[in-house]
């Protein structure tokens, strides 16, 4: 569908394209996390990319990966009416600090191509920990200041629950079936075979929380 | 005795105001939705609206990761849920192009009807809740009328009113019923009248017209900017609609209209809504005329559709692959899509991605009203607090999208 934008990408900068792929009609593109700014105001101001509409932003979790996370911004033009799915990966900031080049944790903020990128960048944040250079307001938006941690790594227990103001112990007994052997699955099934560490974590989180006590996860850094 | 009603414009007399910062919600019975606004005012005119969203949020792309990929469509249904069956359809129809399949014709029909019907059921509560908002009470219980005859229909067709869970990946929970022909014309005639009345109360009424031309205005390059797709972008012109620019289901097949405005104004919004519903009814009798009555309603895929009962309950292949459809769920083919749809309020959208297990590996919604929520600073700079309530409406925040 929008196969020509590749090629005129991959004409443009060459090498640091990274990767392509094409799949059911989605293109996409891989770039290094230092060229993530030069290619995203490329696709937005060249004539022929045209891509005036932010569509969205959001990461895809490989913890098995060394550079773990998958940053996914998908763009689309309201007049070409084509689409492209810009992505870079980056590196844990908690396991890899934010200043080794090598293993690069940031990324520059797109929020001065696209004013709509400011909550989402934040969604970012707020869900995975991912920061932004440049952006302006980065804080949690959809959970609260408190919360520590960053729910949707895949390495955050489904079910771990963080009240801030702690459960009453009449209503302990109305909670949902939350140990790991009861219910639904809070884990994918391979992940609770292959990262034994967090889930007897989580096991042990959940003893503690059905026992009442206000439960810290010392795994996760506050951020 | 001193006059008492001196014109305030003679006297020289100017109030004095001070910078002042206050809050309004989570809990506000004027937005229907928790959102939270810290506003800064100078005296009654707005300087800076600081939005704070996520009180509704329940972790929607964290609980997708857990079941099978059927088991998401109870949780779509609680995105936007005044009108569930659309986030139900993005959702399979997402899904299907991931998996590469594609539903019969008679599927397709039905599903661009239950999408009209649920599009005309959101407009309604969106319009009839910014007309009670001004004041007109009447138009509201009209509006929210018309949308229990939509909604009866919908469970009858459904099973339920709001929370359908109704389509499946590769087409639908049950086949239409025999009757929606004759029920949905029925509804339609219905919907024809409660409109006109509507628009006859409303649209030359005084007060209706001041308090929303010229408020909320946004422009072109700023709707552009912010990312604004739906009802909100065409009332600043720009006729994007995902049915005609990227059609799916049968809307290339249709003939409809794209209402556009001209302002970006509140009005413009609220009339966008209303020429939409008329188009919607307009789709929803072209469905009903070409609709087929005969023929399956499930795409033939072994693996990922269920086995029709009789196999299951007379054959021993139809009951193993039910119980593996179910328990282990659909095995999707690893890889990723970007699946779009026209929602209520917007270009409804769902990132997803596939490890070839029959579990999501991520669900991403892309929730329209949290693009135009975040103008929202920008369209009531320089109002009145008291116009924070329509424009809020006109927004059309549900919180269960805005906040998943």
């Amino acid at each position: 569908m929008s196969q020509h934008l590749v090629e005129k990408l991959k004409t443009k900068f060459g090498d640091r394209i990274l990767e392509t792929h094409s799949f059911r009609g989605d293109e996409s593109v891989v770039v290094a996390p230092s060229d993530w700014h030069v290619v995203a105001t490329f696709l937005r101001d060249d004539a022929s990319c045209d891509m005036s509409m932010f569509t969205d932003i959001t990461v895809v979790d490989y913890p098995n990966r060394d550079a773990r996370f998958e940053l996914v911004l998908n763009l689309y033009s309201l007049h070409k009416a084509h689409r492209l799915r810009l992505k870079t990966r980056l590196y844990d900031e908690v396991e890899f600090g934010d200043a080794d080049p090598a293993h690069p944790t940031r990324v520059k903020t797109v929020t001065d191509l696209w004013a709509a990128a400011n909550w989402f960048e934040r969604e970012v944040f707020d869900m995975f920990g991912l920061r932004f250079d440049g952006h302006p307001d980065l804080r949690r938006i959809l959970l609260y200041p408190e919360f520590e941690g960053h729910p949707l790594r895949k390495d955050y227990a489904a079910d771990r629950t963080q009240p801030l103001v702690p459960y009453r112990p009449e209503a302990q007994d109305k909670l949902a079936p939350f140990r790991a052997d009861e219910g639904m699955p809070f884990g994918r099934k391979d992940w609770a075979a292959r990262d034994v560490a967090w889930s007897t974590d989580d096991i042990a989180h959940n003893e503690q929380h059905l026992a009442g006590a206000v439960v810290v996860d010392p795994a996760v850094k506050p951020s | 005795m001193e006059p008492q009603d001196y014109d305030i414009d003679e006297a020289d007399l100017e109030l004095p105001t001070e910078a002042m910062r206050i809050n309004m919600g989570p809990s506000h019975p004027a937005t229907h939705g928790t959102v939270r606004m810290v506003i800064d005012v100078d005296g009654e005119s707005i300087k800076h609206v600081d939005v704070q969203i996520g009180y509704l949020h329940r972790g929607f792309e964290k609980m997708c990761e857990r079941g099978t990929w059927t088991q998401c469509f109870p949780y779509t249904d609680r995105l936007n849920y005044v009108s569930p069956m659309i986030c139900n359809i993005g959702f399979a129809i997402t899904v299907e192009k991931l998996a590469g399949i594609e539903v019969p014709e008679r599927c397709q029909w039905y599903r661009t009807l239950l999408c009209e019907l649920a599009r005309i059921s959101d407009h309604l509560t969106c319009n009839g809740a910014m007309a009670m908002e001004l004041g007109a009470f009447t138009p509201f219980l009209w509006m929210i009328k018309a949308r229990d005859h939509v909604w009866d229909l919908l469970e009858e067709e459904t099973g339920a009113r709001l929370t359908h869970s109704f389509a499946r990946i590769g087409g639908m929970a049950k086949p239409p019923s025999p009757d929606v022909k004759a029920r949905t014309e029925e509804v339609m005639l219905a919907l024809d009248d409660i409109l006109d009345e509507c628009g006859k109360m409303l649209f030359k009424n005084r007060i209706f017209l001041d308090r929303l031309q010229g408020v909320g205005k946004i422009t072109q390059a700023e709707a552009l900017q912010l990312g604004w797709t739906g009802p909100p972008l065409r009332s600043t012109g720009i006729a994007y609609d995902v049915r005609r620019a990227h059609p799916y289901l049968k809307y290339a097949e249709l003939d409809f209209d794209i209402p556009v405005g001209t302002d970006g104004d509140n009005y413009d919004r609220f009339m966008v809504r209303h020429e939409e519903m008329v188009q919607s009814i307009r789709i929803v009798r072209q469905c009903l005329q070409r609709m087929p009555d005969e023929g399956p309603i499930n795409a033939d895929a072994p693996g990922i559709v269920l086995p029709e009962k009789e196999s299951v309950y007379t054959t021993i292949e139809g009951t193993i692959q039910h119980f593996k459809v179910i328990m282990e769920g659909a095995k999707i083919p690893a890889g990723e899509v970007y699946g779009y749809v026209e929602g209520g309020n917007g270009e409804l959208g769902f990132f997803v991605v596939s490890d070839g297990s029959g579990t999501p590996y991520r669900v991403r919604v892309r929730p329209p009203c949290v693009f135009t929520l975040q103008g929202f600073p920008r369209m009531i700079r320089g109002h009145m607090i008291a116009d924070i309530v329509p424009t809020f409406g006109s927004v059309n925040m549900i919180g269960g999208e805005c906040d998943r």
